[in-house]
C-alpha cells in the first residue's frame, strides 16, 4: 500500500511505457517493465520531474498524498528477490 | 573463481545494443543480449529518419526496411514561409520494426544469443564486484554471469546507475516527445518536414517524416523545461487537428530523447554504457540511431578486445575512442542546441528569410546554420568546426 508521504501517482492503464520519466528521475525511483510501471515509494522524493517529463500527462501530483489510490505494480516489486 | 556464462551481456536490443553485440561477437566474445520487450524493434518510438551515409556504414540499404527515400528537407517558419534545401547525400525514413530486427539478425549471425521478454532488474554482485545481471526471463528469475556488461537500455536506462554512474538526464536536456503515424494524408514522399515556433514546439521542432505518399510519422519534441507548461501531446493534437483533420491514426506513442552531452561517465569497472543510455544522441537533431550504433560498435569492439587481453583497464579505451569519433562533435552540438533553444518566432522567421536569400546551391543545412547564427559571433567558431570537420 502506498504510504501517505507519496504524492506521485501514475494513472493505471494510461501509461505508454516510454521511459521518459525514468530518464529524468534522480532517485532511480521508477520501475518500468514492458507494460507495467510503478513508483518505488521508499526512494521517491516527490520532486515532480517525472510529472513534467511525461509527454502524455499521465503522472499526477497530489499534495495530500496518494494512499489508497489504485496502483500499477510491476511484478518484480511484489516478490521478494530470491538468491539461487 | 567465478565461472562466467558469457563474456559480454548486453542489456537492451535497440540499435545500440544489437550493434554492440554484433561487434563483440565478431571480436570473438561469447555474447548474450537481453531485451525486456516481447519483440525486438517494437514498439517503435522513433521518427525513423537516418542519413544514407550513416546507415550504410553498418548495413546495405534494403527496400524491406525503407519506407521512403528522402532527398530534401523543408524548414517551415512560424509565419508559414519555408525553405527546401537539399539533403546532402540523401537519407531514409526507416521501417524500424524491420530494421531493428535485421540488426539483431546481424548480431545473431556473428554468434550472439538474443533473448526477449527478459527484464534485467538488477546487477549481480558477488564479494562487492559486478559479476553479471539479475533478470526476469519469461517470468522466471535468473542470475546470469558475465565478465562485461554493456548497458544499452535506452532513455530509461537504470543499469548505469546500479553500477554507480549518474545517468540522470537534466530536465532541460530531456526532450519530451509525442508522435503519431498518420495515414490517409498527402505528403511529399522525398521530403522531411520540420516545423518551428511557439505554436508547434517552443524551443524544439515538429517533424513530418513521410512513409510513402499517404502516410507519415508526425511528432514533436520539446525540452521538459517547456513541456512543464504544456505537454507534448497537446501540441501534437492541436497540430494534427489543424493540418491533418481527416487522418487515420495508425500508431500513437510517447517517448523521451536525452539531448545532452555524452554522459560524463560511460565506463565503470566492467560496465559500459552505449546509445541513449550513454546520452549518445545528436543534441541538435535528437537523432540517436546512427550515433548510438557508432557507440555500440566501439563499445562492442573494445569489450571483445578486453576479453581477449584479460585486462579490464582496457575498457577505458571505449571512452577515448567514442570522444575522438563523435563525442567531441556532440559537445559542440550541445552548445548550438542551447542557442537554438532560445530562438523565438521572430528569429525563426528571420532565419527563413535569410536562407531564402542564399543562392540555391548554398541552401544546405550548414549554409542555413551559418546564416542563422551570424549574429551570434561566439557561436560562429563552434559552427565552423562542426561543418568543416
Ligand atoms: C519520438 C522519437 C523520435 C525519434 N526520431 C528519431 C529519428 O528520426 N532519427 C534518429 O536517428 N533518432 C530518433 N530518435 C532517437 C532514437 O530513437 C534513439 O536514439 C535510439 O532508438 C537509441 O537506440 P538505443 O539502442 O540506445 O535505445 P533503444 O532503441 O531505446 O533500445 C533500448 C532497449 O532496451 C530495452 N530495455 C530497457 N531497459 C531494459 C531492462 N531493464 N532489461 C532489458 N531490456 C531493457 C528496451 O526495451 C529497448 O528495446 C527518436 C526518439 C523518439 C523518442
Ligand atoms: S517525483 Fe521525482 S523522485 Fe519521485 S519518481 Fe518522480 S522524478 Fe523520481
Ligand atoms: S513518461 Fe509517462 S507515458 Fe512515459 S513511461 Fe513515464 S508515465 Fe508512462
Amino acid at each position: 500500500m502506498p504510504q501517505p508521504h507519496l504524492m506521485i501517482h501514475i494513472v493505471p492503464g494510461k501509461c505508454d511505457y516510454c521511459g521518459c520519466c525514468v530518464g529524468v528521475c534522480p532517485e532511480d525511483a521508477i520501475e518500468l517493465m514492458e507494460s507495467k510501471i510503478a513508483i518505488i515509494e521508499e526512494r521517491c522524493t516527490n520532486c515532480r520531474k517525472c510529472v513534467w517529463a511525461c509527454p502524455w500527462e499521465v503522472i499526477e501530483f497530489h499534495k495530500e498524498g496518494v494512499a489508497g489510490m489504485p496502483v500499477h505494480t510491476p511484478q518484480i516489486l511484489n516478490e521478494p528477490v530470491e538468491f539461487k | 573463481m567465478t565461472v562466467y556464462d558469457y563474456d559480454v551481456i548486453v542489456v537492451g536490443a535497440g540499435p545500440a545494443g544489437t550493434t554492440a553485440a554484433r561487434y563483440a561477437a565478431a571480436g570473438g566474445a561469447k555474447v548474450l543480449v537481453l531485451e525486456k520487450d516481447r519483440d525486438v524493434g517494437y514498439p517503435v518510438r522513433c521518427g525513423e529518419a537516418v542519413s544514407h551515409e550513416g546507415v550504410s556504414q553498418f548495413i546495405a540499404p534494403d527496400p524491406k526496411w525503407i519506407a521512403s527515400t528522402v532527398t530534401k528537407f523543408r524548414l517551415v517558419a512560424p509565419n508559414g514561409s519555408s525553405v527546401l534545401p537539399k539533403l546532402d547525400g540523401g537519407g531514409y525514413v526507416l521501417e524500424r520494426r524491420i530494421f531493428d530486427y535485421e540488426l539483431a539478425k546481424l548480431a545473431a549471425n556473428a554468434g550472439a544469443e538474443v533473448i526477449t521478454k527478459a527484464y534485467v532488474y538488477d546487477l549481480l554482485r558477488e564479494d562487492g564486484v559486478v559479476t553479471g545481471v539479475r533478470a526476469l526471463i519469461k517470468d522466471q528469475k535468473k542470475d546470469i554471469r558475465g565478465r562485461i556488461i554493456i548497458a544499452a537500455d535506452g532513455v530509461e536506462s537504470r543499469v548505469g546507475k546500479w553500477a554507480g554512474m549518474d545517468t540522470t538526464c537534466h530536465i532541460r536536456d530531456m526532450e519530451s516527445c509525442a508522435q503519431m503515424t498518420l495515414s490517409g494524408i498527402e505528403v511529399e514522399e522525398d521530403v522531411l518536414d520540420f516545423y518551428f515556433g511557439d505554436n508547434v514546439s517552443p524551443g524544439g521542432y515538429l517533424w513530418v517524416f513521410p512513409k510513402g505518399k499517404d502516410t507519415a510519422n508526425v511528432g514533436l519534441g520539446l525540452s521538459v523545461d517547456q513541456a512543464k507548461k504544456k505537454p507534448a501531446i497537446r501540441f501534437l493534437h492541436e497540430f494534427v487537428e489543424r493540418k491533418f483533420p481527416k487522418a487515420a491514426m495508425l500508431t500513437h506513442i510517447a517517448g523521451g530523447v536525452p539531448c545532452a552531452k555524452t554522459n560524463p561517465e560511460i565506463v565503470k569497472g566492467n560496465v559500459i554504457l552505449v546509445g541513449d543510455a550513454a546520452h549518445q544522441v545528436n543534441p541538435v537533431s535528437g537523432g540517436g540511431i546512427i550515433s548510438g550504433m557508432i557507440g555500440g560498435m566501439i563499445g562492442g569492439q573494445v569489450a571483445a578486445e578486453t576479453v581477449q587481453s584479460g585486462d579490464l583497464r582496457h575498457l577505458r579505451e571505449y571512452d577515448k575512442r567514442w570522444h575522438k569519433r563523435l563525442g567531441w562533435r556532440h559537445d559542440i552540438f550541445y552548445n548550438i542546441r542551447n542557442a537554438i533553444g532560445g530562438f523565438d518566432d521572430r528569429t525563426y522567421n528571420n532565419i527563413c528569410d535569410s536562407a531564402l536569400k542564399l543562392p540555391e546551391e548554398k541552401r544546405t543545412l550548414g549554409g542555413i546554420f551559418r546564416a542563422a547564427l551570424w549574429n551570434q559571433p561566439s557561436m560562429i567558431l563552434d559552427v565552423a568546426k562542426v561543418f568543416v570537420a
